[in-house]
């Protein structure tokens, strides 16, 4: 696309020169407008950021007694805070790596469940006849607002009560320990990430070309066949889109982890770690700062890997009729 | 139902296979398990009566975090390492919002640590706390003051000893500055006044103070207030505000609150450091003292756990750099009664294993074991003055062991927690920021619940 | 660095098992949905075989079939809804009609609590600003940001510097900002950026927390700059996605950008626009976390969520903060309601 648009360009140009050459020096003005205000904006977004970032490489009498921006008129340079967030043993300080393994454990499954679970369910709620599927997908949808702490009782009763009707046991208590109760958190992230997946993956599904649809099934494919060979591919975008977004939400969340993980090193991942050092120690700004640049790192990559490969597969999705 | 079981299998496999791997894992890992035989060496004497749950586990949730954590963990090693009792502790900083939702979620550790009586007394409505046993109960008698035990007493029951202590009625100041300037510590309110007066004609803001404290904001105001009620009105009349025996805003209250008003809503006197009286509610209160190193303010009221907030190096001793003084009498005839805050150890189960844990912490052994490792205060009377090195601690652990001194728990932790740790805390911050004492005692009053 | 690889075996055999679970279970589903239905259409086939052969008329294919791939296909997401969200709504509001303890039938009284109390009513109002500016703002500044940065040379670089807020958690972007809004007394070296700006433009510095409605105002500040993100991500993809012919189209015509902008772009990325603002609008009627660490409610900062959560937690009246989670649910009637127009008109189209 990027080499077509120059090509016409100049044809244009040459039918009318002098049109093309207004319409140039406007389009200059324009872009160059353009750039001054993407340039504010994300110099407004990163400052913040910034000077957290500068701050985790100050001594910890220099973060409590002058700004960050001092640092560039008399640096002063240290690595100490990230050695102690991420190595230092004693419980006072981070332990950090050991919580990291914890986030990933938790976050990689906590992502692939709904995913799949989710489109499936919008591919039926989408393409498959049935009656009351409108409702379904009004209620699913509704239950977006459902706030995820009224949820944490009944859920953890689910998992340490089981679910008994009438004193016959449907499921036992789990009775889970150590790095087993991984499950339960992800099948708390699962419960909690259905409703807006389910809206997102239904709005994309449901965009794709009816004739698609209509010529796979008049060649006798069935709705799974259709789904895996037809609709999977097209929708990675959005199944990127959607990972991306509960990938942060699962590594950022702290209530559900607090809940169902518990805050021991076997099972608790970085963000109730990094709250607990935020909250004996209120001012501790240099754990603070370089435990929150730890805990970036891994979105940040995950986001920057995905970002060309759905915003490509996006472009392949939009062909439709 | 064959449906039902499709994802919730899988997780179930996964989990037994994981269980599996996991016992695995422990087999190979060389657990040095030589627990069985030390119990009877010489070392394990102390702990004979709570033998005989070998293998056992007790787990316990609390709101200790981070060093004291450690701390806590250590000073039980021995017990267990003897008694077989294997003691699992978690601290959360959302301790109090968190045991509601396991308890409730039928997933109640076996003992918290319970700061509220509050709470406790929630928790024993709800039918969900088990009575401590007999022998806790003795022990516990033994140990501690009626003064301490009645706040764990619900209709009747008992429900857990103390464990940590501490002592809230406690003034900061500079030992160093003080001797310097030449002035003198106050055993009076009017003493007390006098000083704040004298320094600030010498342009030094006296006091400083400070409220923010996360999710607990307005707690420290909340302090100040009850140390002036109990000065002013006595122990009886603090126990029927607590118990909403008289209305929370009772013509007394008012005063007391206008009282430390002289104070802390005084713009010659605070904040030291910081700025004006508005300053108070930004400045967290782990920040609050610590201008009184560099000067720029002399006096900060603050419980005895404030030794560690000192920035390092500082030196907490009477010929240090800074100290406490014993928050002075208001009226004579009230005396000045210690106000102070502790945990209680309280059980979810009656197990025998946890039972006899309990007992261990309502202890002399425990409470000596704990004092070694240092920072430490226990109103526990057989607690040895020669195991606290900290000097604050000293001087704290004396106060709560005298028997001559009165001692009331922390007024806002024990009422309810929508008073106590909600509207009470929030009107202070008000009225911190310049709203008037009688409105924000109304509305404290009006959101009690019936 | 003492770390022990050991000691983390279990966990990475356990997300081995989640992942082996996870393989078993969708590709159960999708085999069995395979393999089935073609069982059954064997079957179908060898009867209607048989039929013709014997002369009888041959069976109708039956309906229900479509039913039950339906049932299959949505059966992980609805069991799993029904024990995550639905039970618990329902749970939610049967406890608004209860007391604190929920112990006993109040009626309708934690309702006429939540409108009789200044301090909740004014929980309410703060609520109602948060769900008009935060979408409104958030959307406009993506939506913006993504059309200037639409084929600039540095895309990529410029969409993570606005995406990096997204990848902080809402604690730790509320402490970020806390920063910024740092106050230190006159005459002190501000830590706070703010307050320096403040200074340096020969100001006194400010308690930026302190006064409302300013404060709120500074709260919803964060949620933008977190939200801008998602909303740019979307709106960006949205609009890579237009058709390349419809835009150099429109560029053959001489519509300027700010036509093509109004007349072509904003047509086309309609339904990822509508995505973005419904997804922001829950998102911040749900908002918690930034307002708990910032202000702690403190301030009249407080909103629904804030509120919330003290009341059933931390305060035990779990009947007052049920009443709040219900009313949550009615605020998010209208979406609702749009939803289901905009479903409808989709159908039709």
């Amino acid at each position: 696309m990027t080499t077509s648009t120059p090509t016409l360009a100049t044809g244009t140009q040459q039918v009318d020169e002098r049109r093309g050459t207004a319409r140039r020096v406007r389009k200059r003005l324009n872009t160059r407008v353009a750039t001054m205000i993407s340039i504010v904006i994300a110099l407004l977004w990163t400052i913040p950021t910034f000077g957290l970032f500068i701050s985790s490489f100050r001594p910890e009498d220099q973060i409590k007694t002058t700004g960050w921006w001092t640092f560039f008129s008399d640096p002063q340079f240290t690595l100490d805070n990230y050695q102690e967030v991420l190595f230092g043993r004693s419980s006072s300080s981070g332990q950090l790596a050991s919580y990291f393994i914890n986030s990933l454990a938790i976050t990689i499954p906590s992502v692939l469940f709904p995913l799949a679970f989710a489109a499936l369910a919008a591919y039926a709620l989408a393409w498959i006849n049935f009656r009351g599927r409108d409702w379904v997908y009004i209620a699913i949808f509704a239950m977006q607002i459902v706030p995820l702490q009224m949820a944490l009782v009944p859920l953890l009763s689910f998992f340490s009560n089981g679910v008994s009707l009438g004193g016959v046991t449907l499921m036992p208590a789990w009775d889970l320990d150590g790095a087993q109760k991984f499950a339960q958190v992800w099948f708390a992230h699962t419960c909690f990430a259905l409703p807006f997946a389910v809206f997102l993956l239904h709005n994309f599904i449901s965009q794709l070309p009816k004739d698609l649809m209509e010529a796979a099934r008049v060649d006798g494919a069935t709705h799974p066949k259709i789904f895996r060979t037809i609709v999977l591919p097209l929708i990675t975008p959005a199944l990127a889109a959607f990972g991306i977004f509960q990938f942060l939400w699962v590594w950022n969340d702290l209530l559900v982890a607090l809940i169902f993980a518990g805050g021991g090193d076997e099972t608790a991942p970085l963000t109730v770690r990094l709250a607990e050092l935020a909250g004996t120690r209120g001012n501790e700004w240099q754990r603070l700062t370089a435990g929150a640049f730890v805990s970036i790192v891994v979105p940040l990559l995950v986001f920057l890997s995905l970002q060309r490969y759905f915003v490509r597969g996006l472009l392949a999705g939009s062909v439709k009729g | 139902m064959a449906v039902f079981a499709r994802p919730r299998q899988a997780f179930a496999i996964a989990g037994v296979l994981g269980l599996a791997l996991s016992a695995t894992a422990c087999g190979t890992g060389g657990d040095n398990d030589n627990n069985s035989s030390k119990a009877g060496s010489a070392e394990c004497a102390p702990y004979e009566k709570y033998q005989g749950h070998d293998g056992k586990k007790v787990t316990i949730y609390s709101s200790i975090r981070d060093i004291e954590a450690d701390r806590l963990e250590q000073s039980w090693e021995q017990f267990s390492g003897c008694t077989g009792i294997e003691i699992d502790h978690e601290g959360s900083g959302e301790f109090e919002a968190q045991l509601g939702v396991r308890v409730d979620g039928g997933n109640a550790p076996d003992i918290a640590f319970i700061p509220q009586p509050g709470l406790l007394q929630r928790f024993v409505d709800s039918g969900k706390l088990k009575p401590a046993g007999a022998e806790t109960k003795a022990m516990a008698e033994q140990n501690y003051p009626a003064d301490w035990l009645k706040y764990s007493t619900v209709n009747g029951q008992f429900y857990g000893a103390p464990l940590g202590s501490n002592v809230k009625s406690f003034v900061w100041y500079s030992p160093e500055t003080f001797r310097e300037k030449g002035w003198t510590v106050p055993t009076t309110w009017d003493e007390l006044i006098t000083l704040s007066d004298k320094i600030a004609a010498t342009g030094i803001k006296p006091w400083c103070a400070g409220i923010e404290s996360g999710d607990a904001t307005g707690w420290p105001a909340t302090d100040w207030i009850e140390d002036v009620l109990l000065r002013t009105q006595g122990p009886e009349v603090y126990d029927q505000w607590t118990t909403h025996g008289i209305p929370f805003n009772d013509p007394k209250v008012a005063d007391a609150l206008d009282r430390a008003g002289t104070i802390l809503k005084n713009e010659k006197y605070v904040n030291g450091g910081f700025g004006g009286v508005k300053s108070i509610a930004t400045t967290s209160f782990q920040e609050a003292g610590v201008p009184i190193t560099t000067g720029k303010c002399a006096l900060h009221r603050q419980a005895s756990f404030y030794a560690n907030q000192w920035p390092e190096g500082t030196k907490v001793a009477e010929d240090g750099d800074v100290f406490a003084f014993y928050f002075p009498a208001i009226d004579p005839a009230k005396g000045k009664p210690v106000l102070g805050g502790g945990e209680f150890v309280a059980a979810f189960a009656d197990r025998p294993e946890v039972q006899a844990v309990q007992t261990y912490l309502a202890s002399g052994e425990h409470a000596n074991s704990r004092a070694k490792i240092g920072d430490w205060v226990s109103a526990n009377n057989k607690l040895d003055l020669a195991n606290v090195a900290n000097p604050i601690d000293k001087l704290s652990v004396q106060i709560l062991q005298d028997k001559s001194s009165v001692f009331r728990f922390d007024g806002s932790d024990l009422m309810p927690a929508a008073v106590g740790a909600g509207t009470f805390w929030k009107g202070m911050v008000d009225w911190v920021n310049g709203k008037d004492t009688a409105s924000v005692l109304q509305g404290i009053e009006s959101s009690w619940p019936k | 660095m003492n770390f022990d690889f050991a000691d983390e075996s279990p966990k990475l055999m356990m997300l081995l098992w989640g992942l082996v679970a996870f393989v078993a279970v969708v590709g159960g589903l999708l085999l069995l949905l395979d393999v089935v239905p073609s069982w059954f259409a064997r079957r179908r086939e060898a009867q209607l075989v048989a039929a013709s052969a014997s002369g009888a008329p041959p069976p109708r294919r039956t309906r229900p079939r479509e039913g039950l791939f339906a049932l299959f296909f949505l059966l992980p997401a609805t069991l799993l809804l029904l024990v995550g969200l639905v039970v618990p709504a329902i749970r939610t509001t049967l406890l608004s009609f209860m007391d604190g303890g929920s112990q006993n039938w109040v009626g309708l009284a934690n309702y006429r609590w939540m409108f009789a109390d200044d301090a909740i009513v004014r929980v309410l109002l703060n609520t109602l600003v948060w769900v008009l500016l935060v979408p409104l703002v958030a959307t406009s500044v993506g939506l913006l940001y993504a059309v200037m940065v639409d084929r600039a040379r540095f895309e990529a670089l410029a969409k993570s510097l606005i995406f990096m807020p997204m990848a902080i958690s809402f604690v730790g972007a509320s402490i970020i900002w806390k920063f910024v809004y740092a106050f230190r007394g006159d005459g002190q070296e501000q830590i706070g950026l703010l307050n320096q700006i403040m200074v340096s433009l020969g100001g006194e510095p400010r308690q930026w927390l302190l006064d409302s409605p300013l404060n709120t105002l500074l709260l919803i500040v964060i949620m933008v700059w977190i939200q801008a993100g998602f909303a740019m991500v979307v709106l960006s993809a949205a609009i890579k996605a237009i058709p390349a012919d419809i835009v150099e189209a429109a560029r053959l015509d001489g519509v300027s950008p700010w036509q093509m902008f109004w007349q072509i772009t904003l047509p086309s990325i309609r339904p990822a626009l509508i995505v973005v603002v419904v997804t922001l609008s829950i998102a911040t009627l749900k908002v918690f976390d930034i307002v708990r660490t910032a202000t702690n409610g403190n301030y009249d900062t407080s909103v629904i969520a804030n509120e919330m959560y003290n009341q059933a937690f931390r305060y035990g009246q779990n009947g007052q903060g049920s009443a709040l989670a219900v009313f949550l649910f009615v605020l998010v009637i209208p979406i609702v309601i749009y939803q289901i127009r905009n479903l409808r008109q989709q159908r039709e189209g």
